[in-house]
């Protein structure tokens, strides 16, 4: 009988040689006359023992990792195939102790299943979300998603039954559901999880909200930089296609929604969602004024939602376990659960899904191990580019949107980025002013100008050129960026940068003048 | 079949196949980025009258966005991620290595016409810094002497 071999054919797990793992034991097995049937499933998110190969025993799956190519014959030595005891055995991956403290949701299929197979999805509970949506009308099923409490996952977290709600109650001939996957934050790769470890789940998320407000045509914005998700989603819409989950008439009740994949170009403002829909109608990624808001007149100026891909992949639980299911996890406003990104310099990189309230000490030390240098950690940046550093004294904050609003500081897609004390904070300031001049889409001044001035006055600062004059000025662009800019990435710069000068002034040049303001 | 033949056919595929899309500038210019590897000049006055719109509009659109580019490419382009989460693991170190090896500097080809260089802002292979792509190929936690050995691979093999 053939053996079930699991090796991830997430990119991130590619990038380690996960390809030429899966070859090695295909060879290994063939020279040896053994019958293993290999499966590429995503991954579990414990990327530091990626590629991690899992073999299917009667007592569960057995994880080896990290394991290169150097390693098969010797597993095969060691006879993994019947979870053999070897030096890369770490006994039964759902044991793992990273894994075990997690409570996965949107998460649940990631790494478990092969994610362009629709039976195997439909084998792990999916779908039956959209069963019990179109037995639904359209106001329940946005009343189930508004109960739930879910907040956009994108960074701005508005609650999503709101948004959907305007969109269900403004009338038009036509509606749009977009797709916001253009994670381009650094320290974030859930969406690229998802969309490389469960494609089928966003599908069915975009379809739900399509019964919900009444559009019949999807757009999945991707970036470029993720070539692997673009292969993965295209499979899996094809998939549902074929089989009636997509088209028109789904699966016989007469509703439609389709589904198509949009490629952005690497412009990073095109994760503000109207500088999205002008890529999506073919100008430049040029910021919107808002009113109207895209709920009332999006996409080709027509009603849209626009959703980042974990809120879109937390539909489907919603719809199948219902809003309260959902709603009872998490603290405060902020309910349900959050997958979080451990990166940088961490000894145990990778995602950790769990109900909101675990500070960032538990996920550092607990989940994180400590860095991965073995120095002191000095400074976390929580958010992405466009969040806040945040210092020790701030680690026992809970992860909740109000928690970290109230120390300036956000939350965002839930990627935590480490530095250990060799970091210079001046220098992350500059940095966050130069990406922000580089990506900057030009319509307002305070964050086309402001950001090249701000890089010109930090490399000022980092010279110790007239820091009495240079530190306050800094502070009024800051003010400038933060109160003049269109939309968060003129408005949200500051964040980084005051955060790195307010609680790391010794890197700008000594305490006095950084304080003086 | 010449160059300019070739060039010229793959701009009208383009086009023919995606024109009637909602929003088909992008995609019109990927498709010809992807057969060509670049949008030549040359191509923009016919994609313009197929979309009904300016010259200086589609130049407009092809100027906004980072990947798109209007000179061909280098038979390899490394892309280098700058991101936070690659600095904090030594990306600084590695892109000033990156640079000297190849002897250019971002948004250049070498002489030879072998390799181009590209930053990148994230690459989403954050949990395994610092990362590069080299044509389709991911790498994660690249050293100097990593990203030696599979240059030298690539040049051998051209």
């Amino acid at each position: 009988m053939s053996i079930t071999v699991y090796v991830p054919s997430d990119s991130c797990a590619v990038s380690m040689g996960a390809d030429q793992v899966a070859a090695a034991i295909s060879k290994q097995a063939q020279n040896r006359g053994l019958e293993v049937n290999i499966v590429r499933n995503g991954s579990r998110g414990m990327y530091w023992l990626e590629p991690m190969v899992e073999v299917a025993t009667a007592a569960g799956r057995v994880a080896y990792g990290p394991v290169q190519k150097s390693d098969v014959e010797g597993l095969f030595e060691a006879d993994f195939l019947n979870g053999g005891a070897h030096e890369l055995n770490l006994g039964l991956t759902e044991e793992l102790d990273y894994f075990k403290r997690q409570q996965r949701l949107t998460f649940a299929r990631v790494g478990i299943t092969d994610p362009i197979s629709l039976d195997d999805y439909i084998k792990h509970d999916g779908y039956r979300g959209l069963k019990n949506a179109l037995a639904m009308n359209s106001a329940d099923i946005v009343k189930h998603v508004t109960d739930s409490g879910l907040r956009g996952r994108g960074g701005a977290a508005f609650p999503t039954g709101i948004k959907w709600n305007t969109v269900l109650n403004t009338p038009a001939e036509q509606k749009y559901i977009i797709c916001n996957a253009d994670e381009g934050d650094s320290g974030t790769f859930s969406d690229r999880m998802i969309m490389e470890g469960d494609p089928f789940v966003l599908v069915e998320g975009m379809t739900i909200a399509g019964l919900g407000v009444g559009a019949t045509q999807g757009y999945i914005y991707l970036r470029v930089e993720y070539p692997h998700a673009e292969e993965t989603l295209n499979a899996a819409i094809a998939a549902a296609y074929e089989a009636g989950y997509l088209g028109d008439n789904i699966l016989g009740s007469g509703h439609s929604f389709h589904l198509e994949v949009r490629i952005g170009a690497g412009a990073y403002v095109c994760g503000e969602e109207t500088s999205l829909m002008e890529s999506l109608e073919g100008k430049r990624g040029l910021v919107r004024f808002k009113p109207p808001l895209p709920a009332i007149s999006g996409l080709f100026g027509k009603p849209t939602v626009v959703n980042n891909v974990i809120s879109l992949a937390s539909v489907p639980i919603i719809l199948d376990k219902g809003g309260d299911y959902y709603r009872d996890f998490g603290m405060g406003r902020s309910r349900g659960t959050l997958p979080i990104q451990l990166s940088g310099n961490i000894k145990h990189p990778g995602l950790v899904e769990s109900a909101f309230g675990l500070t960032l000490r538990e996920l550092l030390y607990d989940f994180g191990g400590g860095s991965a240098s073995g120095r002191p950690i000095r400074a976390v940046q929580v958010g992405g580019p466009l969040g806040s550093y945040m210092p020790e004294s701030q680690f026992d904050t809970p992860l909740d949107y109000e928690a970290f609003s109230a120390i300036w500081a956000v939350l965002g897609h839930g990627g935590i980025v480490v530095f250990d004390d060799t970091v210079n904070m001046a220098e992350m300031a500059r940095y966050s002013m130069e990406f922000c001049a580089v990506e900057s889409c030009g319509k307002c001044t305070p964050c086309r100008i402001g950001s090249t001035r701000g890089t010109e006055v930090m490399d000022a600062i980092i010279n110790g050129d007239n820091l009495s004059k240079n530190i306050p000025l800094l502070r009024d662009l800051c003010d400038t960026l933060l109160n003049g800019s269109l939309c968060a990435l003129g408005g949200m710069t500051p964040y980084p940068v005051l955060s790195a000068l307010n609680h790391f002034p010794e890197d700008f040049g000594g305490h006095d003048q950084a304080n003086a303001a | 079949m010449t160059d300019l033949n070739g060039k010229q056919e793959a701009v009208r595929n383009a086009i023919a196949s995606l024109k009637d899309k909602p929003g088909a500038l992008l995609p019109i210019l990927h498709s010809v980025q992807d057969a060509l590897g670049y949008i030549p000049a040359e191509s923009i006055p016919e994609i313009a009258k197929a979309l009904n719109l300016s010259r200086a509009e589609v130049h407009g659109v092809i100027s906004f966005y980072h990947y798109f580019r209007e000179t061909p490419p280098g038979k390899h382009t490394v892309h280098v991620c700058r991101a936070e989460s690659c600095q904090a693991m030594g990306s600084k170190r590695l892109e000033s290595h990156v640079k000297s090896k190849l002897g250019i500097d971002y948004h250049e080809t070498t002489a030879d016409g072998k390799f181009s260089l590209e930053p990148v802002y994230c690459l989403g292979l954050c949990a395994r810094s610092p990362s590069m792509q080299i044509d389709d190929a991911v790498y994660g936690r690249v050293t100097d002497d990593r990203f030696d050995e599979i240059v030298n691979e690539l040049e051998t093999s051209l």
